[in-house]
């Protein structure tokens, strides 16, 4: 009798569970299932854990660089990254990490560049240290970063130093900052261009839709590349670099929309003949408030997804303009501009550290496509 | 009816043609200032003397004092009747003298890295849904991830590290330095082969891993269908059962990709070719555009249009021959 009680507890239980769940399932709203089907996309939830760090890092990237981007430190050229230690030469143990100013010496056969560490010059790392003064997003003064020695003649060079002896982890983060906003305005004006261009030929079709359609086609029939390079080498030299900035996301979303506007195109072909756009039709809604109001926030969700799979493309089109001297120049430092360093394999065989920009690059964009991969899933949740 | 069909899509293609080169004249005259008086600024300051004769041929021959609506009516005129895509004032020649021999080997890259593109992704496609969830499948399905996302250029860059690291060989180039403007030679052959094959790897990558999930998704949409079950049930052996059905469907709309694989393969060539420095028009349309030569980069741009818009074509025709569906006047599905 105890057994069967039991028993009939346990599924009872069971059933309620199911009940309870599927309960929660069918008052859920469509927001709330894509985020429940997005959780279990494990690589997703990395990936936008990641790209939250590297956000976090450009946003506040005064505070968090050592040093600023130009600040050179002449006895420390090409200086391999940091050795960053716990136990010193003696075997000591410290709690508190420190590093070995490095040495400079010439080879006196084939004149390469040795540092080793001097032992007796030992300097710890510490947190919120105080360094070079800044002003921090232009609003007021400061001089605390988030990490550091206390000697202002020994850098800490955790990825290393470049020809100039520049902390190179300060200048990727400072280049992060160009970099990673670079994706977000262009593809601000992608997704409007896009939708907009793409609403109108989905929803008015006929010689609207035509007209657009051939655009698209005409744009997509010259290389991407080849077009990128030769409408930033348009892109006068002596402006200045916001005119840069903005000249590249100019171009990056000139040539960017096509894909976008091909999607919301397909979209609306469909939904344009469903009854509630009828209904706003006969209520005499504008062509203009049914594509806005009613139209694109029923996929919305696909937006989304295709926006987040926009991002790396125009990341990797700044990089790849930079890189090649076409985009932004130095003194203003983006990764494409960082990767220039790294452009000579005699340079890149005795430091390898200058590909680091590339690791961050890749990262992005990985990044981008895990988290857009697992949007793409949630999109659509009732399946 | 074929004819028919391949006359209506030349035609098709004439204004797209009309329209792309409108716009690449428009880009190449974007840089304020015109060229010539560049040019002859940049040999003035070098300490050349310039030939005011020669610059008011150049001037004359290539309307560059003229509107430019007529400049690009004289720029069309010379490249369509005469094959004159005008000169080079970076190097001083015609610009079909500069681009010679780099379009042809440009076209020989992309072209091999079509083909093995294709050969490549085809069969891995295939496999990767027959055997879907398999450790096959996921191995690939990552590498195909990696490929499709990292750019080429970065993966160019560390390759030649790796490279250069492990076997102290620098693989810039497409020939090692002896022979360099040696006569071609079967050694010439052999010694480009494995850094020809390291570019068309880098430019094929990402090429391959976007057919890969393409084909894969193909095949795994024909594998449910109906006719493969009632072929099983009727005891068809599975080897010949899955090449004579499924893949024959599923294989049609992959010659359709060659319209966006040709132009993807063109633009990676352009920029893998410059670091791995290989002698291809990318590396030549760089300097052009950073010394604002213009009719070589506007002729670079011009051609490369060209050659993806034709590429996309002989696809069509392709599917046409391919697909007895549409060949037959039906629609493609």
């Amino acid at each position: 009798m105890g057994l069967l009680n039991k028993i009939t507890k346990k599924t009872s239980k069971g059933i309620s569970n199911i009940d309870h769940s599927r309960e929660a399932y069918e008052v859920a709203s469509q927001w709330q299932l894509m985020w429940w089907k997005f959780r279990k996309h494990k690589l997703a939830i990395i990936a936008g854990i990641v790209l939250g760090i590297l956000y976090i890092l450009a946003i506040f990237c005064e505070f968090f660089a050592p040093y600023t981007p130009l600040h050179r430190f002449p006895d420390h050229k090409d200086s391999p990254p940091a050795n960053v230690r716990f136990f010193d030469a003696e075997g000591n143990f410290s709690i508190r990490p420190f590093i070995y100013d490095v040495e400079l010496e010439v080879d006196p056969v084939s004149f390469r560049r040795i540092f080793t560490e001097n032992t007796e010059s030992k300097h710890y790392i510490y947190f919120f240290v105080e360094g070079e003064p800044y002003t921090f997003w232009g609003l007021f003064e400061t001089n605390i970063h988030f990490f550091g020695t206390k000697s202002a003649d020994v850098p800490i060079f955790i990825l290393g130093g470049d020809f100039l002896g520049r902390d190179l982890f300060s200048r990727i983060l400072y280049g992060s900052r160009i970099s990673l906003s670079f994706g977000f305005v262009s593809v601000f004006f992608v997704l409007l261009f896009g939708s907009l261009l793409g609403g109108l030929a989905g929803y008015l079709g006929g010689t609207t839709d035509t007209i657009i359609q051939r655009v698209i086609d005409v744009l997509i029939s010259i290389p991407t590349i080849p077009l990128w390079m030769a409408l930033a080498a348009a892109l006068p030299r002596d402006w200045p670099t916001l005119n840069i900035y903005l000249g590249m996301v100019f171009i990056m979303s000139l040539l960017g929309w096509t894909t976008l506007a091909r999607i919301v195109r397909g979209k609306l072909l469909s939904l344009r003949e469903e009854d509630f756009t009828m209904a706003a039709r006969l209520c005499g809604a504008t062509h203009f408030r049914i594509i806005f109001k009613h139209l694109i926030p029923s996929f919305a969700s696909f937006l989304i997804v295709n926006v987040t799979l926009a991002i790396p493309a125009t990341i990797l089109g700044e990089t790849a303009l930079s890189f090649l001297g076409l985009g932004l120049q130095p003194p203003t430092v983006s990764w494409g501009v960082l990767l220039r360093d790294a452009q000579r394999i005699e340079t890149l065989a005795h430091q390898p550290w200058l590909l680091w920009p590339a690791v961050f690059v890749v990262l992005t964009v990985l990044g981008f496509n895990f988290l857009g991969d697992g949007l793409r899933d949630a999109a659509d949740p009732y399946k | 009816m074929l004819l028919g069909f391949i006359l209506k899509r030349i035609i098709q293609l004439l204004p797209l043609l009309f329209a792309v080169s409108i716009i690449i004249f428009t880009v190449i005259q974007l840089p304020p200032g015109d060229y010539l008086t560049t040019y002859i600024q940049a040999l003035e300051l070098s300490g050349i003397e310039v030939d005011a004769a020669m610059v008011q041929t150049l001037t004359r021959e290539y309307g560059l004092d003229r509107p430019a609506h007529e400049q690009y009516f004289i720029w069309m005129r010379n490249i369509l009747f005469e094959g004159d895509f005008g000169r080079s004032f970076q190097w001083n020649q015609p610009v079909t003298e500069v681009i010679g021999e780099r379009l042809m080997m440009t076209i020989i890259i992309s072209f091999v890295s079509l083909i093995v593109v294709w050969v490549i992704a085809i069969p891995i496609g295939i496999y990767s849904a027959i055997r879907q969830h398999s450790l096959f499948d996921y191995v690939f399905s990552f590498i195909g991830f990696i490929g499709m996302t990292v750019p080429g250029f970065l993966i160019a860059l560390v390759s030649i590290y790796l490279i250069f690291v492990t076997t102290g060989v620098a693989f810039t180039g497409l020939f090692s330095t002896e022979f360099i403007g040696a006569p071609w030679s079967w050694a010439k052959f052999i010694d480009m082969l494995p850094r020809a094959g390291l570019a068309i790897f880098i430019i094929g990558m990402a090429g391959t891993a976007g057919l890969i999930r393409q084909m894969r998704a193909l095949m795994l949409d024909e594998l449910r269908k109906q006719y493969v079950v009632t072929a099983r049930a009727k005891g068809v052996a599975e080897n010949k059962l899955i090449l004579k059905y499924p893949v024959r469907i599923a294989i049609n709309p992959m010659i359709s990709t060659i319209g966006w694989l040709l132009p993807s393969l063109i633009s990676g060539e352009a920029l893998v070719s410059i670091i791995l420095n290989l002698p291809t028009m990318g590396p030549l349309m760089l300097r052009s555009l950073l010394a604002q030569d213009m009719f070589l980069a506007g002729s670079f741009l011009l051609i490369v249009s060209v050659l993806t818009v034709v590429g996309t074509l002989i696809s069509d025709i392709l599917l046409t021959v391919v697909d007895p569906r549409i060949r037959f006047g039906g629609v493609a599905s």
